[in-house]
């Protein structure tokens, strides 16, 4: 297990490596003089300079990247562009609301996913399941940001229960993690209803139903556990969907987190957090993915002897 | 002569599984019905000019957001322009940008895969690593990098998410070409001394195309979403582009008073990925039964 788990967290630094190379050359790619985007339109030859040496833009590309690499280390992504306030402040205030619309997200989509999946599995060939699953591929085609202007449109404009945007009380929660959640639900109630459809088949399944085990304890117990595996993984690999997912749903509903950052940050050009915020949002996916291996491993005794 | 007849031979292999993938394919409904709904949008986008009933862009400030009516199917925007119009308008975008953008990456995917698999060593380790760095990035994180280096705009939104549909179809495409350059018929073909680029394009690619067709359907569904989503937000088309998602982003402020703004560009949006998720779907159960849900 440790060898394993020592093995998966060097494998990601290559990858970590590789995505902090291709950031760093984010600002080099972008047409035009790095340190004039930073020094704004205005500026004198004199103040491009002198941003330049500022920024070390002068020095050789390789001694660039080291102290880019040991900046990132030390949690120093440089000043906002636009409010002229440290990058990791900007992000800082905004990362929580963004974790918690993610995380109530997920729960949306376990809780539905599980429940249609498990219930077309059961109900298969029935009306059960054939509502199951177009719910679900339209789950999967439904533009979430439609979605979530027509929920706006219902709850907050018509019926006047529920805020169209901003942040606070749980009441806030709803309608964001709802409509950030129900693609990944979709998805979810495919899966689960495969996964179950396969354990289905299982020896044990028979012999639990032969020796007269109730088939609600069937399902539940001798099914569901099993297929809980793959079910984990799904849901591990869905969050880097739903953190990419965020950054539109924090745009209708005026959410105040970095998804939002984001977007504001490439209309007004802010490289230094574009640039963290890439950073950021790959960094997580690889680690959620790397937690994903491991839980893995720790579920499954069979991979974990191989 | 010995041209001709071996031709001959190849269509008679080939023929066979594909009118056997058709009899499959004909049987599923859903994805006909799909298909031919697909079909109509297309025609649509293609015949805009001559089909819509309005000039896209043609301000009207005497019909101003008025409801859907039999002058105007699904009622007029803030400048008395006619949304029917509109959204066939915007079919063409949406459309364009998908194929394109599936095309564009699964040109570059399929290529990367097959070369890596078929030369293996580091050739593979390299493209499979870019692949790994690009998977890295959420997709729409991935383009909203994009549209960060190039500017925002609609042809920038093609490049975008067309790069996050490579390694997709790097991986598909490497895949297929790990079994088949073991296949015996490649073997014989590099025996008579056939060229590894000649082996790759005839031999190998063909081989690879039913996955990737699939694929194909499953991903302009998605590429049409993303690139919605992004003009949605502000960084694709812009305004007065008669983009769905940039239709949307125009009637929101309007809702409670003119639902129509935003309910019909939404409903083309989910309608037309739909059609292709489920066109996707019903391509993948024909190509493979064994991948049948049930």
């Amino acid at each position: 297990m440790l060898s394993f788990l020592i093995k998966r967290l060097l494998g990601t630094i290559p990858v970590v490596l590789m995505v902090m190379i291709a950031v760093f050359a984010f600002v080099h790619l972008l047409p035009g003089d790095p340190a004039r985007l930073v020094a704004g339109p205005e500026a004198t030859a004199q103040d491009v300079a002198a941003v330049r040496t500022a920024l070390g833009l002068d020095r050789p590309l390789p001694q660039q990247f080291l102290t880019y690499v040991g900046n990132t280390l030390q949690g120093d992504f440089g000043t906002s562009l636009r409010t002229r306030r440290p990058v990791v402040d900007e992000i800082g205030m905004r990362l929580m609301p963004t974790v918690w619309l993610t995380l109530f997200a997920m729960i949306w989509a376990v809780a539905l996913g599980l429940l249609i999946g498990v219930v077309s599995a059961v109900r298969r060939g029935r009306w059960q399941d054939y509502g199951g699953m177009i719910l679900a591929v339209s789950g999967i085609s439904f533009p979430p940001f439609w979605l979530g202007l027509l929920l706006i449109n219902l709850f907050s404009v018509r019926l006047g229960w529920l805020p169209t945007g901003g942040y606070g009380t749980w009441q806030h929660f709803l309608m964001p993690s709802f409509t950030l959640g129900l693609g990944v639900a979709a998805v979810m109630a495919r899966f689960t209803r495969s996964a179950f459809i396969e354990i289905a088949r299982e020896d044990y399944v028979r012999t639990a139903r032969a020796k007269g085990v109730p088939e609600r304890r069937v399902i539940w117990r001798h099914s569901l556990r099993n297929a809980l595996i793959p079910i984990i993984t799904m849901v591990g690999l869905q969050f880097g969907f739903l953190l990419g997912g965020s950054i539109v749903i924090e745009a209708v509903f005026a959410w105040p987190g970095v998804g939002r950052l984001l977007v504001d940050s490439v209309s007004y050009r802010d490289y230094p957090v574009i640039q963290a915020l890439v950073l950021m949002f790959s960094i997580q996916f690889i680690l959620i993915n790397l937690l994903v291996d491991v839980l893995y491993v720790l579920a499954n005794p069979e991979i974990r002897y191989q | 002569m010995t041209d001709a007849s071996m031709s001959m031979d190849e269509i008679g292999k080939t023929r066979k599984p594909l009118a056997e993938f058709w009899k499959r394919f004909l049987r599923q409904k859903v994805a006909l019905v799909a298909l031919a709904f697909l079909v109509l949008l297309i025609g649509a986008a293609i015949l805009a000019p001559w089909i819509a009933p309005y000039d896209p862009a043609a301000p009207d400030y005497v019909n101003v957001l008025q409801g859907p009516s039999a002058a105007h199917w699904a009622g007029t925007d803030t400048y008395g322009r006619d949304i029917f119009s509109r959204i066939i308008w915007g079919a063409r975008i949406s459309l364009t940008v998908g194929f394109l953008s599936v095309s564009l990456g699964a040109l570059g995917g399929v290529g990367l895969g097959i070369v890596a698999g078929y030369y293996g060593g580091w050739t593979d380790s390299a493209v499979m690593r870019l692949c790994d760095l690009l998977l890295a990035f959420p997709g729409i994180l991935l383009a909203i990098a994009v549209i960060a280096i190039l500017g925002p705009g609609i042809t920038n939104v093609i490049y975008a998410v067309a790069i996050f549909s490579i390694p997709v179809f790097a991986r598909l495409a490497r895949g297929t070409t790990l079994q088949l350059k073991r296949a015996v018929y490649v073997d014989a073909a590099r025996a008579v001394g056939v060229g590894d680029g000649t082996i790759m394009l005839r031999h190998i690619l063909p081989g690879t195309l039913p996955n990737v067709i699939v694929y194909f359907s499953m991903r302009i569904g998605t590429s049409i979403l993303t690139a919605a989503a992004l003009s949605f937000i502000g960084l694709g088309a812009q305004p007065p582009s008669p983009e769905w998602g940039a239709m949307l982003a125009d009637g929101r402020t309007y809702m409670g008073v003119a639902d129509h703004l935003t309910l019909f560009p939404g409903l083309a949006i989910f309608l037309t990925v739909l059609g292709f998720n489920l066109l996707g779907d019903g391509l993948r159960d024909a190509l493979d039964p064994k991948l049948r849900m049930n």
